[in-house]
């Protein structure tokens, strides 16, 4: 058998291990991984997203099982430091040394952090890896902790510094971006492009500063401020270096591989080293003279590196990469393809720019007016991947050009023709290498029958998941040319959507899951449409979870958020986040009784955790009594309605928040709906409350209250929009009830309203005509069904605990009133937590 | 890990020795489940009316190693029945074991009769 060692565990350096195990013969390898950093590999393209959640392992490429399962040994925080090419071994930091057959060097790239003065100072920092981000984290914590106004700078306005740019804002810093070139992401865009896109993230919050060279960063111990010139200069208590990127070639000098003026590996065309047995791949790899920061470019070089070593020499990089890229900026669409710079020698340019809305599209076109030979999209890049396709394959395109980001005159819709257009030899999903003729043979040879059977089958759209446009439109326009129906529906077992299935229940009186079935469904059912009738029943007829337990999702069967080890949380309503002193003694002698984990929430409540399933009767027993009802954490339903502390104490408060979002509460308390409902009320416009990143939000100001809706946190975090200005509080509960029903009704599964108000057609305007206006003359029912809905509410806890039946099903065993023996919790800062998951 | 999977292994009703008397009918929900101890076992049982049937099957998720199948949802796909654990949705045959949505280790199956009113599972030992 023989050896191969990779160097780097970063995405390429994974990719490389995925591709090569699927490969055939990989089976006469065995691949050793070396990593430095203490994790497996992690996406970092999406490193923002972890200050998000916080969750480390949503990041991660492959769990360390998948490299078990792969007979891959990964030895994660060990760094290889010499490479011996006469005896073909490497060392390690801690001595150990390894043999290879063939090295593959994936060791990425670090930081560039230019010579500033003072660039040693507390509270600069890099941006490239989680234990950054936590380094980051924790600096700005300490910081708002003393001034909570503090400001942050991001050296360099690049893509990666405008993400980092994101995650300062996102931690609550003044964001400012420093670049010293006179645009925004200099490769990717020209000026007119930068501008629009400047204007775009100012009105977000980002304060960018361009042409600005750095001379000297100010402060003693740390950093207090830049100096640009002599009487220039910003005050920023923190500052992020994200100037480009330097290729980690260190070992290639160990071991003399040929090597750029500017530092990086040189690799030929099957990404070899002048060493015939060492490989180089990813930014670490100098191929064509250059450097590629991009991920599908890496994954391609994986992809040639494992051929080779496995003998199948025809396979090498492309003479030209694709540099073109499309990403979502902030919530900003930004897209770049083909050549974004157009020299006059070689074409034309047409532009289209729209302040008003901060749209920047340009396409570059041949002389002849035959090709689309590259352009810049931003503000909507909807039209990219038909764009991209249109310049890779040198598709045809309109005899008047403009028609390509005008649209035609006349007839109207898109001048250009389906993806179906496109040759079946074009790469539709860049990062799996899936081709246009894959996708839809695999539909046409009947394998798949749905997306998810191609996702499944070819991988597409899960690297980057830029592509998945164009696949769902390959899919549904192949799968309409087989004659088969198109349709969002919600399973196997019903053919509708759910807004029709809402509606059908609805005129039937439809009231148990098998009534349903029956009426308008087939089969048996599946974890998909149970819950969502169930869901749909809730929202007719207020019905609680209790009333039908079987087809309840995993945490409602139970009334309780399920947790890692089975356990489950207990969240008391804490309308408004007011709570009395008593209130609180008697939350925390639950939690002392019966050893759980509590933690605040961020909706201003008490979470308790660890309960067992037979306990959770009891604990909720003991919180009724202490006044407490069910806070429905665990339902697709109202969460809470965050306040802060309003008129009452607030020298600056305008209106009496607290009350306000207790009355908001415990109006839409147990009302259930599509996904989960989060309110916010603030007491005036300082917006403690966070109430415009809730779905809905007040805020108090001169003359009434702004009412705002359709915002989340999340993964796409989103603000609310204004919906209506200076209303009292009985025409703010007026439009919610209309605004909320009118989602209920219309919202696909497990949709926010964010998302269903971006789906919504004209948007937040159309959305005041139905609930101001009332167009559809639906205002009246909405609020008559909202009402009744709030006449039906009951503590579902309540009535689980006083129903012998219910109380019953709350019990490990059918058999014995044991709790379950295999439950094991460790020690963590004075509490408990489940053992981690081994696998 | 590997220990808490290796106790469970599927049983053919060929090979039955033991029919363990687990509890009355009236305990189990209609199309749904329960978890039924056995030893050292932790046996889920489903109720399938709509099937007119009931199945058994290990409790533990072979993806997390929870004891918590009997909590999940049942339904078919494709006419084939099967259960959802609540962590994370991973399907799983009820009749062969095998996990529907993914490439998971298939689950153990166990034969179940109904004498009497009582609920029996089948085990080799």
């Amino acid at each position: 058998m023989k050896s191969i060692l990779v160097i780097g565990n970063g995405m390429v350096g994974y990719k490389f291990c995925e591709k090569f195990v699927a490969k055939e013969g990989a089976e006469k390898f065995k691949i050793t991984v070396f990593g430095e950093e203490p994790r497996p590999a992690y996406d970092r393209v999406h490193l923002s997203s972890f200050f998000e959640n916080g969750d480390a392992k949503a990041l991660e490429m492959a769990p360390r099982s998948w490299y078990e399962e792969h007979n891959i040994e990964l030895i994660t925080n060990e760094r290889v430091t010499d490479i011996h090419r006469a005896t073909k071994t490497i060392s390690t930091i801690s001595d150990k040394t390894y043999t290879y057959d063939y090295l593959v060097l994936a060791t990425g790239s670090s930081p560039f952090v230019p010579a500033i003065k003072g660039i040693e100072k507390k509270g600069v920092f890099v941006y490239r890896t989680i234990e950054d981000l936590e380094g980051m984290m924790a600096y700005a914590d300490a910081l708002k902790k003393r001034n909570p106004e503090a400001k942050a700078a991001v050296l360099g306005g690049g893509l990666l510094g405008l993400e980092a740019a994101k995650a300062v804002m996102d931690m609550g810093l003044e964001p400012h971006v420093v670049e010293f070139a006179p645009k925004l992401m200099p490769r990717q865009l020209d000026t007119r492009g930068s501008n629009v896109l400047k204007n775009k993230l100012e009105t977000m919050g980002i304060h960018i500063h361009m042409s600005k060279a750095t001379n000297k960063i100010l402060g003693d111990d740390a950093i207090t401020g830049m100096e640009f010139g002599e009487y220039d200069k910003i005050n920023v208590e923190m500052l992020v270096v994200s100037a480009g990127i330097k290729p980690r070639d260190e070992l290639a000098k160990t071991c003399d591989l040929a090597m750029g003026v500017r530092g990086g590996i040189v690799v030929n065309n099957k990404m070899q080293t002048n060493d015939e047995s060492i490989f180089a791949i990813g930014e670490v790899a100098l191929y064509n003279n250059m450097i590629y920061g991009l991920v599908a470019p890496g994954y391609e070089m994986a992809d040639v590196a494992a051929d080779q070593i496995l003998g199948k020499t025809e396979t090498l990089m492309a003479a030209d990469i694709d540099m073109s890229t499309k990403l979502k900026l902030i919530g900003v669409d930004v897209a770049s393809f083909g050549e974004p710079f157009m020299p006059v020698e070689k074409g034309y340019s047409i532009l289209f720019e729209n302040k008003t809305k901060d749209l920047y599209k340009r396409i570059n076109v041949s002389h002849d007016g035959k090709k689309l030979l590259g352009g810049i999209l931003i503000g909507d890049a909807s039209d990219y991947n038909m764009f991209h396709q249109i310049y890779l394959n040198g598709l045809p395109i309109p005899e008047d050009a403009e028609e390509l980001i005008i649209g035609s005159r006349g007839e109207g819709g898109k001048s250009f023709g389906s993806a179906m257009d496109i040759p079946d030899a074009a790469q539709v999903c860049s990062c799996e290498s899936v081709t246009k003729g894959t996708i839809c043979n695999s539909i046409k040879d009947g394998s798949c029958n749905n997306l998810a059977d191609v996702i499944a089958k070819t991988k597409v759209t899960t690297g980057c998941g830029g592509c998945k446009p164009m696949v769902v439109d390959l899919v549904n326009e192949t799968l309409k040319s087989l004659g088969k129906e198109v349709k969002e529906t919600i399973c196997e077992h019903f053919e509708y959507t759910r807004q029709e299935l809402y509606g059908i229940l609805k005129i039937k009186k439809v009231t148990t899951f098998n009534e349903a079935l029956s009426t308008c469904g087939k089969g048996k059912g599946c974890e998909t449409c149970k819950p969502l009738v169930a869901s749909i029943f809730a929202s007719l007829y207020n019905d609680t979870a209790n009333k039908e337990a079987v087809i309840q999702d995993s945490n409602d069967k139970f009334l309780a958020n399920i947790q890692r080890n089975g356990t489950y949380s207990v969240v008391p309503r804490i309308p408004g986040g007011e709570i009395t002193p008593d209130k609180l003694i008697a939350i925390g002698l639950v939690g002392k009784k019966y050893d759980l984990y509590t933690k605040i929430t961020g909706g201003q409540r008490i979470d308790l955790f660890g309960a067992q399933l037979n306990d959770l009767p009891a604990i909720w027993k003991e919180l009724i009594d202490a006044g407490f009802e069910s806070g429905h954490a665990y339902g697709k339903s109202l969460r809470t309605v965050k306040s802060c502390v309003g008129s009452s104490w607030c020298r600056y408060g305008m209106d009496e928040s607290v009350g306000f979002a207790i009355d908001l509460e415990n109006r839409y308390k147990g009302l259930r709906s599509p996904h989960k409902i989060k309110g916010g009320v603030s007491g005036c416009i300082r917006e403690c409350a966070e109430a415009r990143g809730k779905d809905f939000g007040v805020i108090a100001v001169d003359g009434g209250w702004n009412l705002y809706v359709g915002g989340n946190g999340g993964a796409t975090p989103k603000h609310a929009l204004l919906l209506a200005e200076q209303i009292d509080n009985a025409t703010a509960i007026k439009y919610l009830d209309r605004f909320l029903m009118y989602y209920i009704r219309t919202a696909a599964p497990l949709m926010r309203t964010a998302t269903w108000l971006e789906k919504l057609e004209g948007g937040i305007e159309q959305l005041k005509k139905i609930v101001i206006d009332d167009i559809f003359n639906i205002a009246e029912e909405l609020e008559i069904e909202m009402q009744s809905l709030v006449d039906a509410y009951q503590c579902e806890w309540k009535e689980a605990i006083e129903n012998e039946e219910v109380k019953s099903k709350f019990k490990h065993f059918v058999n014995s009133d044991e709790s379950d023996d295999n439950l094991v919790f460790v020690p963590m800062r004075d509490q408990k937590m489940p053992k981690s998951w081994e696998n | 890990m590997e220990a808490i999977l290796s106790q469970y292994e599927t049983v053919a009703l060929n090979d039955v020795k033991v029919w363990f008397k687990a509890a009355p009918v009236k305990d189990f929900p209609i199309d749904g489940g329960v978890c039924v101890k056995y030893k050292e076992k932790q046996i889920a049982v489903f109720n399938f009316q709509l099937n007119n049937a009931w199945y058994a099957c290990q409790n533990v998720c072979p993806h997390k190693m929870e004891m918590v199948l009997s909590r999940g949802m049942i339904g078919d796909d494709k006419g084939m029945p099967k259960v959802a654990c609540p962590m994370h949705k991973k399907t799983f045959s009820l009749e062969t074991g095998e996990n529907l949505n993914g490439d998971l280790d298939a689950i153990a199956t166990y034969p179940v009769k109904i004498e009497d009113n009582f609920v029996y599972i089948g085990f080799s030992e």
